[in-house]
C-alpha cells in the first residue's frame, strides 16, 4: 500500500472511531472516569484532552514494541502485560515532565494523568489496533479517533449533566444510575452515524 | 516450551526493568526541586527537600496537619492558608474551598507540592499536636466486627485532649500496604486516665488500618498516633443533650460521657444507639452504669432488623425513627451525631424535622 492510500485510510479509520466505532459508546470502554469526571464541563475537557493525547501516544509505543519485540520473538500473547507496563510508564514519565515544566498545563491535564493509567480504553486501544492489524499511520489514526470518540463523549456527557443539575431526579437514579440511562441514550444516537461511513 | 516460557519471562523483566529505570532516573532528575525554605507563620523557617507535598514535608518536621483521608484529597481537613508559593489552585482541590476561602488563599496541603520558597500559616493550636509512640495493651472483642483496643503511651508519657476529639494512628508498612498510611480514630477512654488511650474500631473489609489493627497487631505491639485533632466536643451550655451513634460512633460519645461523669456535669441527656442485629450491641451494661450515675442520663439503644432467633424487648427499628418516635420535639437541645456519613446525614435530617437548627448540630463523621 502507498503512503497516501495509507493515510486515507487512516482518516477513514479515525472518523470511523469517533462517530460510528465509538471506544466509549460503542464498546463501553472506560466507563469509570467518564461517570467520576463528567460533572463538570471543565474537568471533563481536561481529563478528554489527555485520554486524546495518551490514546495517540501510547498507540504508536505499544505498536512499536509489538511489531519490533513481540512479534520477532513469537510473543504476542504477551501483549496485555506489556502494554500495560509501557502505558503505566508512559502515563507517569509524562506527569513529571508536565509538572516540571509547566505548572498551568499540570493544572489543566496533568492532575489527571493518574486517573487515567489505569483506564480500560486505553488498552483497549492498543489491543484492537493490533487484533486489527493495523500498519502505523492507520494505528495512529486509530488511536487519535478514539482518543476524540472518547473526549467528544465525556465532554457531551458533562453538558448534559450540568444542565441536569436543577432538575428533579428521582432519588434512586442520581449519579451514576441517571448517567448510565444517559450513556445508553447517547450510544443510541451515535448508532445513527453508521452508514455515514463504511470503514474501521 | 521451556524455553519459550523463560525468552518471554525475560524478555517482559527486562522491558519492565528498563521502564522503571527510566522512570527512577528521570524523577531523580525531574523531581528534583533541591533545597526549598518554608517560612511558618512568619516566625520559623524551616528548609525541606521540594518535590512533595507540603503535608508530607510539614509532617517530617513533626507539625501535623488533620489528615483523615490520609492525603488523598477527599476529606478536605489539611487545609492551610498559603500566603506564597503555592502555585495555581487544582482542580482537585476546588470542591473543597469556598470563594472566601480561595480568595485568602486557603489551599489542600496534601495537593500543593513544594516546589520553591512558601509561605504560610499555620493555626497556632496545630503546633500543640504531638506524636506519640505507645504500647498495644489490650484488644477486647466488643462485637464481630468491632474491637476496643487499649494503648499505653511510652514517649511522651501522658496526653491532653478534649473529649470527641480524635488521634491519627500510624499504620506501618506491612502485608497488605506498601506505604505509612494514617487513619482518624476518636477517642473513646476515659479522658482522666492520661496515660492510656482507647480505641473502639469497626472492620472495614478490605481496609489497609482496620485489617492492620484486626489481622496484625498483637498486644505488646509498638504503634504511633499523633494528635488529637477534632471540634467535636460538648459546649459549655445547660441545654439538654441528644446523642446519636451507630457501631464505632460509640467512640467519642462514651468518652464525653465519661468526661460528664468525671466533672459532675448534671446537663439532661439521652443517648440514641443504632444497631441492625442484637448481636451488633455493645457496652449496654457500661451505659446502663452511666445511667446510674449520671443525674438525668437515658440510653436507649435500637435494634433495626433483629434475627428471629434474637431475643430483644427494647426499641425496634431505624436508630433516626426511634428519634422521631421517642424525643418528638428537639427545638431546645443540642445533638451530637457521630458515625456513618449515612446515618449523620439521616439524623441531621429527623432533628431539623423535629425542630432543632443546624447551628446546634454537631458531629464527626467517619469516612
Ligand atoms: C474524624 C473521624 C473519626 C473517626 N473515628 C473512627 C472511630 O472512632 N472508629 C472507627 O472504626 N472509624 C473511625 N473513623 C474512620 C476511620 O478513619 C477509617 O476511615 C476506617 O477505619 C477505614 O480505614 P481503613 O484504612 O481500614 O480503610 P481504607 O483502606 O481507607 O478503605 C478501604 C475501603 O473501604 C472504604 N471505607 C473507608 N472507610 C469506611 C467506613 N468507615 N465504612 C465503610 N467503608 C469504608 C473506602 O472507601 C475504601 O474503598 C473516623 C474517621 C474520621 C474522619
Ligand atoms: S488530607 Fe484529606 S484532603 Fe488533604
Amino acid at each position: 500500500m502507498n503512503i497516501s492510500a495509507e493515510i486515507w485510510q487512516a482518516f477513514v479509520v479515525c472518523v470511523a472511531a469517533i462517530f460510528t466505532q465509538n471506544i466509549l459508546l460503542s464498546y463501553f470502554l472506560g466507563l469509570c472516569p467518564f461517570i467520576g469526571v463528567s460533572r463538570e464541563i471543565k474537568a471533563a475537557f481536561g481529563l478528554g484532552a489527555a485520554v486524546i493525547f495518551v490514546m495517540v501516544s501510547t498507540c504508536m509505543l505499544n505498536w512499536l514494541a509489538y511489531r519490533y519485540v513481540l512479534l520477532p520473538l513469537n510473543l504476542h500473547f504477551f501483549r496485555f502485560i506489556l502494554f500495560i507496563v509501557i502505558i503505566a510508564a508512559f502515563v507517569q514519565f509524562v506527569e513529571m515532565v508536565i509538572d516540571r515544566f509547566s505548572p498551568r498545563l499540570y493544572q489543566t491535564l496533568g492532575v489527571f494523568l493518574p486517573l487515567i493509567t489505569v483506564n480500560c480504553a486505553i488498552l483497549g486501544a492498543s489491543l484492537f489496533m493490533v487484533i486489527r492489524n493495523y500498519t502505523f499511520i492507520v494505528a495512529v489514526g486509530y488511536g487519535l479517533g478514539s482518543g476524540i470518540g472518547w473526549f467528544v463523549a465525556i465532554v457531551a456527557m458533562a453538558g448534559i449533566r450540568q444542565k441536569l443539575k436543577n432538575d428533579r431526579i428521582p432519588p434512586g437514579l442520581q449519579g451514576a444510575g441517571i448517567t448510565l440511562i444517559i450513556t445508553g441514550l447517547m450510544a443510541l444516537a451515535f448508532i445513527g452515524f453508521t452508514g455515514v461511513l463504511q470503514g474501521g | 516450551m521451556a524455553q519459550e516460557i523463560l525468552v518471554a519471562v525475560l524478555i517482559v523483566s527486562l522491558t519492565s526493568a528498563a521502564l522503571a529505570t527510566l522512570l527512577a532516573v528521570s524523577e531523580r532528575f525531574l523531581s528534583d526541586y533541591g533545597q526549598c525554605r518554608v517560612l511558618l507563620n512568619d516566625e520559623k523557617e524551616i528548609t525541606v527537600q521540594g518535590g512533595k507535598t507540603l503535608l508530607s514535608v510539614l509532617s517530617d518536621n513533626k507539625i501535623f496537619i488533620p489528615s483523615a483521608c490520609g492525603g488523598r484529597g477527599t476529606c478536605g481537613l489539611c487545609k492551610l492558608k498559603v500566603q506564597e508559593g503555592a502555585g495555581l489552585l487544582l482542580p482537585t482541590e476546588e470542591p473543597y474551598l469556598n470563594q472566601q476561602e480561595r480568595d485568602s488563599g486557603v489551599r489542600l496541603s496534601c495537593q500543593v507540592k513544594v516546589r520553591n520558597d512558601l509561605k504560610i500559616q499555620i493555626p497556632e493550636e496545630l503546633f500543640n499536636i504531638r506524636e506519640f509512640t505507645c504500647k498495644c495493651a489490650e484488644i477486647t472483642d466488643l462485637t464481630h466486627d468491632i474491637k476496643q483496643f487499649r494503648f499505653e503511651l511510652v514517649e511522651p508519657d501522658k496526653i491532653d485532649y478534649i473529649p470527641g476529639q480524635y488521634i491519627q494512628l500510624l499504620t506501618p508498612v506491612y502485608e497488605k500496604s506498601s506505604e505509612e498510611v494514617y487513619r482518624a480514630y476518636s477517642v473513646s477512654g476515659d479522658p482522666a486516665d492520661k496515660n492510656h488511650i482507647e480505641l473502639i474500631i469497626r472492620y472495614v473489609p478490605g481496609g489497609i488500618c482496620t485489617t492492620y489493627c484486626f489481622k496484625y497487631l498483637k498486644v505488646g505491639d509498638e504503634v504511633r498516633f499523633n494528635g488529637p485533632y477534632g471540634q467535636f466536643r460538648l459546649t459549655d451550655t445547660d441545654s439538654p443533650v441528644v446523642f446519636i451513634a451507630g457501631g464505632s460512633g460509640m467512640a467519642p460519645i462514651k468518652c464525653i460521657l465519661h468526661h460528664m461523669k468525671n466533672n459532675g456535669i448534671k446537663r439532661t441527656a439521652v443517648y440514641y444507639f443504632g444497631a441492625k442485629k442484637v448481636k451488633d450491641m455493645f457496652m449496654q451494661d457500661l451505659m446502663k452504669k452511666f445511667q446510674d450515675e449520671l443525674p438525668d442520663f437515658k440510653f436507649i439503644p435500637a435494634v433495626s432488623s433483629p434475627d428471629p432467633d434474637e431475643k430483644w424487648d427494647g426499641q425496634k427499628g431505624l436508630v433516626t425513627e426511634v428519634v422521631k418516635r421517642d424525643l418528638k420535639n428537639a427545638a431546645q437541645h443540642e445533638a451530637y451525631l457521630c458515625g456513618s456519613p449515612g446515618l449523620v446525614d439521616a439524623a441531621e435530617k429527623v432533628l431539623v424535622e423535629l425542630g432543632l437548627t443546624e447551628d446546634k448540630i454537631f458531629y464527626d463523621k467517619f469516612a
